[in-house]
């Protein structure tokens, strides 16, 4: 047998990259680590930490006279003020308009999704993508106009609705108090319908998602056993598609709940949560008040979670 | 014995224009109730689209489907009586097992208590008592598939429909369920449709075999029947090992243009009136038998030897006599592929 001569193995001997390359290759764990050190830096001290800046802040008091925020003693000032009847109606409202959002966003987001998901094929499907993410690429604010634009007294849906002879419903929902008001784009109804519109693609994408990851011989499997279509919708395909809906709805929900621009743009001039903070922090400059009222939607959005996880929303996760 | 399945020249076309696909073409078949039933064919062949036209997934562009004597060509899957076990089981993740089992039960309105014990009562059929609270995923891949064949069976089909269903099985695992399958049939008495490409499986388990191939069914008969008289070429070379003879090589061992010869049947003996001789090729060794290969004037012959039976195996460049009895050799129809 002759003896080959094998090059000596470049482990030992490599330069520094080789042994780098190698220490990262037999210890995992560090590998992993460096990666996750920027990710982790920017959501401990950047997320959290301006979370916690917050939280801090809404315990601090204002100055009546300097209008000095006042960081020598903790006080719950801040939160008695917020039960005050005007803030609690603030809420209350702006919770409300949340879930009807979200109810309305979800109905109108299942038959697209379910669309998208079971039906459309190649190009059909693209351009579903692309009409759904459209919007997303245009400023929030030129839609917001648009909208405005669209909702006028003289504006092209009241002008649609007067060519087909259908203003008194119009005019009949106006009317109604608590969604009604001068105009759509004065009334309740205005931003309600801007909203929905607003967050509609966040809703539709995960719906979408969830129903896609269904697959077909379950449905298949559902019919088989004797089940009508109405059976499997309500009994296989909801059900699998209810971390979808609340992963949208946590979209729709929070997005309603922050937003300032929408209501002071369209609506009845009553104000939301998100209003009230970027006034108390702007105008009024109470940063302390301010930070209390932003906890709001994060307590609401944790009750939510905790009551969609209780209704079973994620047992199919 | 009543009919349980008939199909009157089923057709099944997907696509249209230069994209057609003729997945059935023209399928006749009777399946008598009670029998076991399978479908053969390599995947492609039709066998599945087959099935899924008796259980209403895909309808027939033409033709007629019938179970127990009423036509359901044209019904969904919830108005046919017949339940389907499927390949990839289609257990609801979202349920437990009780609940997957009950879900016929449910959709028939029947009430809760008696659903679930009837549930139950399937489950310690199949032999998975005891395991109703839990989610599919926490089953392995055989008891998943047990829970499908109890929830295909509580509500009492005509006709069960098991599409390939130990195909996702480890050998030790599909061996056994064969059995059990079988057992069942026979403990229950219902008809079996049962869809495999595995022609050990095939075998062993039907009381009769249809072998499809691209659409069509080429016969149809029970496993000895398929074994040792194939129809057609195909037939022979999918179902067991065979040495396929055309043409010449054909008529100087038979008379006709086409012949088959199992590998089996096949002995070595003495130069003395041996029917072929020639050079080894090879020899592959298979536990329970050795497959040696000779070389006959450029084609090969497969030969199976018992190694009780032989003193020593013959090595590569040996010459053998190779000897057969008469009915050894049948006759194919025509050349088909």
């Amino acid at each position: 047998m002759n003896t080959m001569t094998l090059p000596a193995p470049a482990a030992s001997g490599g330069g520094p990259l080789r042994r780098l390359s190698d220490l990262l290759y037999t210890r995992r764990g560090l590998a992993l680590g460096l990666l996750l050190v920027p990710p982790l830096l920017w959501f401990g001290v950047v997320y959290l930490g301006s979370l916690f800046a917050l939280l801090a802040n809404s315990f601090f008091g204002l100055d009546e006279f300097s209008g000095v925020v006042d960081r020598s003693q903790l006080t719950l000032a801040n939160f008695r003020e917020m039960l005050q009847p005007a803030n609690v109606d603030v809420v209350l409202r702006t919770v409300a308009m949340a879930v009807a959002v979200t109810v309305a966003c979800t109905a109108i987001a299942f038959p697209i999704a379910f669309y998208m998901a079971r039906y459309a094929r190649g190009s059909q499907k693209a351009l579903l993508y692309i009409a759904v993410m459209l919007p997303l690429w245009s400023s929030y604010l030129v839609r917001l106009y648009a909208w405005k634009l669209l909702l006028a007294k003289e504006g092209a849906i009241s002008w649609v609705l007067a060519e087909l002879h259908l203003s008194w419903v119009l005019e009949a929902l106006l009317a109604t108090p608590g969604i009604g008001g001068n105009s759509l784009s004065f009334s309740r109804l205005g931003t309600f319908i801007v909203f929905v519109y607003m967050w509609l693609p966040f809703m539709i994408l995960p719906i979408q998602a969830a129903i896609e990851r269904i697959p077909g011989s379950l449905l298949e499997a559902s019919s088989d056993l004797g089940a009508k279509g109405s059976t499997t919708f309500w009994k296989v395909i909801f059900p699998l598609a209810m971390p979808g809906i609340a992963a949208g709805s946590i979209f729709t929900f929070s997005l309603t709940l922050g937003d300032y621009i929408i209501p002071q743009v369209i609506g009845d001039s009553t104000l939301f949560i998100g209003q009230v903070v970027y006034r108390q922090q702007g105008v009024a400059g109470n940063i302390p008040f301010a930070a209390a009222f932003s906890l709001v939607p994060i307590v609401v959005i944790g009750v939510y979670l905790w009551i969609a996880k209780k209704l079973g929303a994620f047992d199919a996760l | 014995m009543t009919v349980a399945v008939t199909l009157e020249a089923v057709s099944c076309v997907f696509g249209s224009g230069a994209q057609t696909v003729r997945a059935v073409e023209h399928v006749d078949l009777t399946i008598e109730g009670g029998e076991f039933f399978t479908l053969l064919g390599p995947s492609g062949s039709g066998k599945t689209t087959c099935l899924r036209m008796i259980g209403g997934f895909t309808l027939p562009t033409s033709g007629r489907i019938l179970i127990g004597g009423q036509d359901v060509s044209q019904l969904p899957p919830y108005a046919r009586p017949v339940n389907t076990v499927f390949q990839d089981y289609a257990l609801f993740p979202h349920m437990n097992i009780r609940d997957n089992v009950a879900y016929g039960l449910m959709v028939k309105g029947v009430d809760k208590a008696q659903r679930l014990r009837r549930a139950d009562d399937m489950l310690e059929l199949v032999r998975l008592g005891g395991v109703g609270d839990r989610r599919p995923a926490q089953l392995s891949g055989g008891q998943r598939q047990r829970v499908a064949l109890a929830r295909a069976l509580i509500n009492e089909p005509q006709v069960l429909l098991l599409d390939e269903p130990l195909g996702a099985l480890d050998l030790k695992l599909r061996e056994q369920m064969q059995t059990e399958l079988k057992a069942l049939q026979r403990k229950l008495g219902i008809t079996f449709l049962f869809i495999t490409h595995d022609q050990h499986e095939a075998l062993s388990m039907s009381d009769r075999i249809g072998v499809f191939n691209n659409g069509r069914l080429e016969q149809v008969g029970t496993p000895p029947a398929i074994y040792n008289t194939p129809a057609t070429r195909f037939v022979a070379d999918f179902v067991g090992a065979a040495n396929v003879f055309q043409g010449e090589r054909a008529r100087q061992l038979a008379g006709v243009d086409s012949v088959m010869l199992r590998p089996e049947r096949i002995h070595l003996g003495g130069q003395d009136r041996a029917r072929l001789s020639g050079p080894v090729l090879d020899v592959q060794y298979f536990g329970a038998f050795s497959r040696l290969r000779m070389d006959w004037a450029g084609e090969p012959v497969v030969v199976d030897l018992n190694p009780l039976q032989l003193a020593a195996l013959p090595d590569a460049g040996d010459t053998v006599h190779l000897h057969w009895s008469e009915d050894a050799v049948h006759a194919l129809q025509g050349t088909a592929a």
